[in-house]
Parts: C-alpha cells; sequence; structure tokens
C-alpha cells in the first residue's frame, strides 16, 4: 500500500494532469529542459557575438595596429582619431545620402508594385514572380550585371547605347564623381533586388485589408483611385510600412556589396562598413581605430532605430498581421 | 498533416472591384507588363553574354540577339585556372547547406525553449537575444574576424559557418511562431508521456514544417548570396565561396566579359531553383515574417 502511495507522489497519473500546468506529467525539470534547448544558442551568441562586441569596446581604447593583444592604452584617441578623420566622417556622409535615396523610393516602387500586382486578374502569379525573381540574384551579381553591361562607361555598355540614339554622348557612370552619376547606378541595382522583397510584404497587407472598408467607401461616395487609397489603404498599411521603413533603414547601414563591388578603386562613395574593412582589414590593418569605428556605427544606429521606433510606434501590437 | 493556423495563407476577402472599364485594365496591364520587362532585362542580358563571344559584347553596334551561341563558354569558364571556379560553387553549396541546417537546428531549439518552457529567468534572457537585434552582424565583423583567425578558423569551412549560425533573429521569428502554436497538440503528446524534448521532435517539429521550409529557403538564399563575411574569411582562393569569386574578376588585370557573365549565370541557377520549387513556401515565409538576413 505505502509502496502504491509512493508511486503516486513520485508521478502524478497523467490522465488527472490539469491542462492548466503543461509543466506537470513532463519528463525531466523545466529548467534542465529550457538550457539543453537554448543552451547551444545562448553559447554560441556569447562567443560569437556578445564576445567580439566586447573585445571591440576593449580594442578601440588601444592602439592595436597589426596586433590584437595591443598593451598601449590611449584612451579616447581612438575616437577622436575616426570622428575627424575625414574618410570615416565623410562616409557616414556617403551613408545618410544613400539612405535619404534608397529608403523613400524602394518604399514607394514596391507599394507601386504591389498596388499594380494586386489589381491584375489574370496572370498574377506570373507578375508577381517577375518582380520576385531579383531577390535570388546575389548583390554581387547584380553589381557585375550593372557595372559591366547596364552602366558600362564605354559605347557598348546598354545606357550609354539608348542615349547614343538621342544624340547624348557616352556618360562616365561610376569612374566620375562630378557629376555622382555613381548614384543612379547605385540606388537602381538596390532597387531592382530589393523591391520584390518589400513589395510580398505589401501585397501580404493588401490581401489583409477586408473588403467591406472600400465597399463602405463607395457607398460614402469617396471615389476609387486616390482618395480611397489616401483613406483607406496608406492608414491600413500603417504597420506593414512601419516595418519595410525599418527594415530598409537596416539593410541601408549594412550596404557593403555593391559598394565594394561597383566602387572597388574610387575613393567615393565609401559607405561605413566598406571605410572600416579598408582601414582594419587592409594594409594599416588598425585594428583600434576600426574598431573604435564599429563602435561609433553601432551606437548610431541604436539611436536611430530607437528614435524611430519611438516616432513610428514599431513593436506596439504591429506583428499580429 | 494537420496545420497550425499561423502558417495557413492570409484567407483573403473578395476585394471591392475598382477599374472596371476596359481602358483602365489596358492602363494597367500595359503598366505591368513595362515594368516586368524592365525587371527582366538584366536577366537577359546576364544569358545573352555568357553566351556571346567577347567581339560581339564590346561590339560597336549593340546586338540584342548573339548571332551564334557559344556554348563552349561553359568549358572555358572551368578550364581557366586563375580563379578556383568550379571549387568555389563546392564551397558555397557545402557552406549554404550546413548553415542552413545549423541555423534551423538551433534556433529553431532556443526560439521553442523561450516560448514554451517555463523558467523564471526566460524573459530575461529573451531580452539578451533582442539585444543581438540592435547591433547589425556586419558591424562586429572586425572583432568577429580578429576572434575567428585567434581560433585559427580562417580559410575553413568552421570559420564560414559556425559565427553565422547564432542568428538572434531567426531565434526571434521561431520564438514569435512557436507562441502562435496550438497547445493543444502538445498536451496530447504529454498525456502520452512524451517529455519536451520527445514532444518537440515527434509533435512540434512534423506539424511545423511549413514554417521550417519557409525560413530554410531564406536562410539558404542568404547564405548563398552571403559576401562580406566570406571576404573576410576566405583569403586563400582555396577558401573562396562564389560570390567571392565572382567579385575577384571585376578586380582581375584582364577583362573577360564572357566569363564573367557565365560565372554569374552559373551562380544564380542553385537559387533560380530554389525559387521555381519553393516559391509557394518562400512567399509565404516573407508575408509572415518580413525578413531578410
Amino acid at each position: 500500500m505505502s509502496a502504491t502511495k509512493t508511486h503516486d507522489l513520485a508521478r502524478p497519473a497523467p490522465a488527472k494532469a490539469s491542462p492548466a500546468r503543461p509543466r506537470r506529467g513532463l519528463r525531466g525539470s523545466p529548467t534542465l529542459n529550457f538550457w539543453l534547448f537554448t543552451g547551444p544558442f545562448l553559447i554560441g551568441l556569447a562567443i560569437f557575438i556578445y564576445a567580439p562586441i566586447l573585445w571591440s569596446i576593449w580594442l578601440s581604447f588601444f592602439d592595436a595596429r597589426f596586433t590584437v593583444t595591443p598593451d598601449k592604452f590611449i584612451g579616447f584617441d581612438n575616437y577622436t582619431y575616426m570622428l575627424t578623420n575625414d574618410d570615416f566622417v565623410g562616409s557616414l556622409g556617403t551613408f545618410t545620402v544613400f539612405a535619404a535615396f534608397i529608403v523613400p523610393t524602394t518604399w514607394a516602387f514596391s507599394l507601386g508594385l504591389a498596388l499594380l500586382v494586386n489589381r491584375l486578374r489574370f496572370m498574377r502569379a506570373f507578375f508577381r514572380s517577375v518582380f520576385f525573381l531579383p531577390t535570388a540574384c546575389s548583390y554581387v551579381a547584380a553589381s557585375l550585371i550593372w557595372k559591366m553591361s547596364i552602366f558600362s562607361g564605354v559605347r557598348f555598355g546598354l545606357m550609354n547605347t539608348v542615349l547614343g540614339w538621342f544624340g547624348i554622348e557616352n556618360i562616365a557612370w561610376l569612374a566620375d564623381p562630378n557629376p555622382p552619376w555613381y548614384w543612379l547606378v547605385i540606388v537602381s541595382a538596390r532597387l531592382w533586388l530589393q523591391s520584390g522583397f518589400y513589395m510580398i510584404l505589401f501585397l501580404a497587407a493588401l490581401q489583409n485589408i477586408p473588403g467591406e472598408l472600400y465597399e463602405a467607401a463607395a457607398i460614402d461616395g469617396a471615389k476609387p483611385g486616390w482618395q480611397t487609397f489616401r483613406h483607406i489603404t496608406l492608414p491600413q498599411l500603417r504597420a506593414t510600412s512601419t516595418a519595410v521603413v525599418l527594415l530598409l533603414l537596416i539593410a541601408a547601414y549594412q550596404a557593403f556589396d555593391e559598394f565594394f563591388n561597383l566602387l572597388s578603386k574610387t575613393t567615393w562613395g565609401r559607405p561605413p562598413l566598406v571605410e572600416l574593412y579598408y582601414k582594419a582589414l587592409g594594409e594599416s590593418q588598425d585594428y583600434g581605430a576600426g574598431s573604435a569605428g564599429a563602435v561609433i556605427l553601432t551606437v548610431l544606429i541604436c539611436v536611430v532605430t530607437l528614435f524611430q521606433g519611438k516616432i513610428m510606434g514599431f513593436g506596439r501590437g504591429d506583428e499580429s498581421k | 498533416m494537420p496545420e497550425p493556423a499561423r502558417t495557413a495563407p492570409a484567407q483573403r476577402p473578395r476585394r471591392a472591384r475598382r477599374g472596371r472599364n476596359v481602358m483602365s485594365s489596358t492602363g494597367l496591364y500595359i503598366a505591368t507588363a513595362v515594368a516586368a520587362f524592365l525587371f527582366l532585362v538584366p536577366f537577359y542580358l546576364i544569358v545573352r553574354n555568357a553566351l556571346s563571344t567577347d567581339a560581339a559584347i564590346t561590339g560597336e553596334n549593340w546586338q540584342f540577339f548573339p548571332t551564334d551561341l557559344q556554348w563552349g563558354n561553359i568549358g572555358a569558364l572551368f578550364d581557366d585556372s586563375s580563379v578556383p571556379f568550379a571549387r568555389s560553387l563546392w564551397n558555397s553549396t557545402v557552406v549554404a547547406l550546413l548553415h542552413t541546417v545549423g541555423v534551423l537546428l538551433i534556433c529553431s531549439l532556443a526560439g521553442y525553449g523561450l516560448a514554451r518552457i517555463p523558467y523564471k529567468h526566460a524573459n530575461k534572457i529573451f531580452y539578451v537575444v533582442l539585444g543581438t537585434l540592435m547591433v547589425p552582424t556586419a558591424v562586429t565583423f572586425v572583432p568577429s574576424f580578429v576572434l575567428v583567425s585567434s581560433l585559427g578558423w580562417v580559410d575553413t569551412y568552421r570559420g564560414l559557418i559556425i559565427p553565422g549560425l547564432f542568428s538572434g533573429f531567426t531565434c526571434f521569428l521561431f520564438r514569435q511562431y512557436f507562441l502562435g502554436f496550438p497547445k493543444e497538440l502538445e498536451e496530447a503528446a504529454r498525456v502520452d508521456g512524451l517529455g519536451y524534448w520527445g514532444a518537440y521532435w515527434r509533435v512540434v517539429v512534423p506539424n511545423s514544417l511549413n514554417f521550417f521550409a519557409a525560413i530554410a529557403t531564406i536562410t539558404f538564399i542568404n547564405g548563398w548570396n552571403a559576401f562580406l563575411w566570406p571576404l573576410v574569411i576566405g583569403q586563400d582562393p582555396s577558401a573562396w565561396t562564389v560570390q567571392v569569386a565572382l567579385s575577384s574578376y571585376t578586380t582581375g588585370q584582364t577583362v573577360v566579359f564572357h566569363q564573367i557573365f557565365m560565372a554569374t549565370a552559373i551562380s544564380i541557377l542553385p537559387l533560380l531553383f530554389v525559387f521555381l520549387f519553393l516559391q509557394r513556401w518562400l512567399v509565404q515565409g516573407i508575408a509572415q515574417t518580413g525578413i531578410k538576413g
């Protein structure tokens, strides 16, 4: 009898376990299982994300040229050096110009595509696929096509050929910063690459707008077109728009691939990551200054992200589809 | 197979019909067709240039269609010893596949633990994960490189793959997904006497294959297309991925156009297959999550 009792105490009968308490009746302690599930990820996070960040902060206070175990503490010298360095400050400017172009254009362009595709009655899947297809291209591949075939500065480039039909002289798209035609090349490449992706987001959001809203608007006498778009579609897309702008901004901060491949030999149009790449891994191997630059950039990104989140209310029930 | 509610495609109420006259409908299709044409031009250029001679590509008169297709360009690409292109394709395949498998395994487990296993510090740990989202991984590439090189992982698959496995964002997505996973299924497993581990593998994962497929597709694409990290880690040409190899063509002394474009075409092919066969999951996954790298 007592044996049965002990048994019952140790293991409450599974059938009687209340559904409100899911932990009971499961084998092993939740704490142990929690670490079993999340442990590998958290260890990796500590080693490959948090440790580099801390190491970077530490290195940024040292004179760490050609070495990662420096012994010469120099305080904030690396920071003052980077913040007064024309190339680095210029790269922040490059980023600002780039973001100012690419964020609104991609937003408008991908929303436009989504509106077009959403209104199609035939071949919708086909056109959606066409606009989405460039997502399969890497930035490196797109850079090659843009640089070698479309915006090649010589006569056989597609753009110069087309302009030639109208009697316009060849333009050196990438080789000359005056006028800064290279922005057209960079922005158009990224527009082609990422619009289809954001179009999918907008399409999903458009299809979640209840049809009754449009019917109600029609009854109220709103003209289809601009009026319904302005007063129904746009407000309904607010959450998605916010997310898209945030994602675009983060993506713009990480700009590296196309700048590196399109403008490799030039000194202009270097965004922060390209600048840091050359600073830390180039000939000078200045890990201290490179780390200081990375810290500055990270702080900047955090501030902008938080600021934007405050303004646009990102994360407050937006993800509820 | 029962499907969790969250992965079901959004039910689309029939939209109120607008633009019903023929004129605006025609205009709509013309606008869409023009945009589609512009989107396809770069793809056409890749194929056209890949199968042309350099003389035809750089000729005085623009040729819309190559007069005779140079299928030999494919072989010539792999015969060129200055860029180990075949090797880089292999490297990319290994790296992208292992990257995908690893990310799915590690991030889904962590996401499930954070979402479903009661532990008093789970929330604090979740903030530790969220904190990494604020710091773009690309910004930490300098210290990461220092760390990985001090481990002696430069030019190795370990160095290319392992540091990228711990994606805070993917973990976050899995957590959100598992929060919406129907509890009833797990309770049924519990009645059957399964532990967390058993319930996860035998009930949760088999019922979440759609979501896993979506994340896998996106992760594979990002892995295949990654450039900055492979560029930093792949110092020796034998460790180049296909993106690094492509990039090296532009920095070489002599530019062989058809070779560059043939390499570009071949580098895109695997992803086009992914797109053709897995587009359903891809579109669904993006619509659900809105992620990229």
